[in-house]
């Protein structure tokens, strides 16, 4: 029996916007260095999930924690402290667009923790060469790039810190079939040299594939089912295989007309 | 006997309504309160973000000033030429050079200068911020361990609070500048003259008020900007409600504490 608690650890986790509940007691847990993918259909509240455990949102109950460490018991500083364990991938990208592209992928170093400029200049220029963009990238601003090159600086952003957990927002959608399988390449390199644990969402069945140990699917506010990658094709779950098959007529109801 | 259902009965709507819109009016006060709060809190705290202040101070101060200048030297002259014309039917001209001071420092300097600010930078700050949180800039900051009040809000509200008096102050200078050309120039006063009568009157009390309320136009003004900056959503359209939002309300917030300052300096 393993003693050490799991890396990240949901139960019973609540969500709701007024009257729409988008988070219905969620269980989940994510052991070290092992990477969960949760997939399920637009709105189902995956963003939300990850935005709770990332503190940016306050779930109404339940508990989160990371290492074994109730996050909702946390204080302000504490928390800032926290996030020093975490990098995410926005599914938009997020750089930020006043600032060139090395500075983005050097933002946590300098100003979270204090790294001189030039060594962090160095250091981004590295992230930047590992996700297969040359240091003329660098000097570049974000609106600059095509989509497929923002998201592998936004890649770069995640990894510069070296985060023991990664979040993955989406980070194929938008981009074409090939692209998206560099993106998806390129997460499983990066998350191998860091031995990182990740979580990601996603609705691209291919990517979930690829990058997944464990998938786990979110419908109605809750984990129907969990299982390892090998075994989606056969969950025997009518939810799963909708949404694996992508059918339309099957037990997921999509909300067509107002 | 017979009690009508509430949603029939035209006093309980109308109660209800009224209810409503108070309640989400106390709501909208408790949320900028606790922003407000929050803000000044990172204020004071480290780490501070000098380059970023630098950056606003700029931004406030210095690129306002052309569009500050110019409202301020017409309306100096306008002042002038105005209370000449007035004051003349009952052969008070002497008084202009007074009267423009007097304006300028106490009313029209701060105030015209922070609806110019706030449509200038208010529109920005919210714009910029908007977009930012519409585009998880503002999560992304979150996640890479900064703090956005730190980053975004708190460098906009010192530099608002720092530039607003230097900028009235130099709108003040160039508002009587331009009283003394109309003087010297249009309506044959001496300079000397002219000057003299300017500095008569003119009290400490009378400059300290206005810059008082430059401070405070220029606090509300970034606020505003970034209240409405941070709380935008749903992409584009957001962005724009918070835009005007921000001018608006910092508009009339200025109006109310223009009085309000006012009232405490020169009531008895």
């Amino acid at each position: 029996m393993n003693t050490k608690p799991p890396k990240i650890r949901l139960r019973d986790v609540r969500k709701a916007f007024g009257p729409k509940v988008v988070l219905n007691g969620v269980d989940l847990d994510v052991e070290e260095g092992e990477s969960v993918v949760v997939i399920g259909g637009s709105g189902t509240g995956k963003s939300v999930l990850l935005k709770c455990i990332l503190g940016i949102l306050q779930p109404d109950s339940g508990l989160i924690e990371i290492d074994g460490i109730d996050v909702g018991t946390l204080s302000g500083a504490e928390r800032d402290e926290l996030m020093h364990k975490f990098g995410m991938l926005f599914q938009g990208s997020a750089l930020f667009d006043s600032l060139p592209v090395w500075e983005n992928v050097a933002f946590g170093l300098i100003q979270a923790r204090g790294m001189d400029r030039d060594v962090a200049r160095a250091v981004a220029l590295k992230k930047l060469a590992a996700v297969g963009l040359g240091p003329e990238v660098g000097a570049l601003f974000p609106a600059e790039l095509s989509g497929g090159m923002q998201k592998r600086v936004a890649l770069a952003r995640a990894i510069a810190a070296e985060p023991e957990i990664i979040f993955f927002d989406e980070p194929t959608t938008g981009l074409d079939p090939i692209m998206g399988d560099v993106i998806n390449d390129l997460i499983v390199k990066c998350v191998r040299e860091l031995g990182a644990t990740t979580l990601s969402i996603t609705h691209d069945l291919s990517s979930a594939r690829k990058i997944a140990h464990r998938i786990a699917m979110l419908h109605g506010g809750k984990i129907i089912w969990q299982g390892p990658v090998s075994e989606i094709d056969r969950s025997e779950n009518p939810y799963v295989d909708q949404f694996i098959h992508g059918r339309a007529e099957g037990p997921i109801q999509m909300q067509v007309s107002r | 006997m017979t009690v009508a259902a509430p949603e029939e009965n035209v006093v309980l709507r109308l109660l209800a309504g009224t209810g409503r819109i108070f309640l989400n009016f106390l709501a909208t006060v408790g949320r900028l309160s606790l922003f407000t709060g929050r803000a000044l809190a990172h204020c004071v705290t480290p780490p501070f973000y000098f380059h970023l202040v630098g950056r606003q101070m700029v931004d406030i101060g210095y690129y306002s000033l052309p569009v500050v200048g110019m409202t301020a030297i017409f309306t100096g002259m306008v002042l002038a030429l105005q209370s000449y014309s007035g004051f003349s039917r009952f052969s008070a001209e002497g008084a202009v050079a007074t009267v423009v001071v007097l304006s300028m420092t106490r009313e029209l300097g701060p105030v015209l200068a922070g609806l110019m600010v706030a449509g200038r930078i208010g529109a920005s700050m919210a714009a910029e911020i908007g977009t930012m949180k519409v585009t998880e800039q503002i999560d992304a900051l979150t996640t890479l361990s900064t703090n956005p009040y730190k980053y975004l809000v708190a460098p906009r509200l010192i530099a608002g609070l720092t530039m607003m008096p230097l900028l009235v102050l130099v709108a003040d200078i160039i508002g009587v500048f331009g009283g003394f050309l109309i003087g010297v120039n249009k309506l044959g006063f001496n300079p000397a003259n002219y000057l003299t009568q300017t500095f008569e009157f003119l009290e400490v009390k009378d400059v300290v008020s206005g810059l008082t309320k430059a401070a405070a136009f220029g606090f509300v003004i970034s606020l505003m900007g970034c209240y409405h900056g941070y709380n935008s959503r749903g992409g584009a359209q957001g962005v724009g409600t918070a835009t005007i939002n921000a001018v608006v309300s910092s508009l009339i917030l200025i109006l109310v504490f223009n009085y309000i300052i006012t009232e405490m300096f020169f009531s008895r």
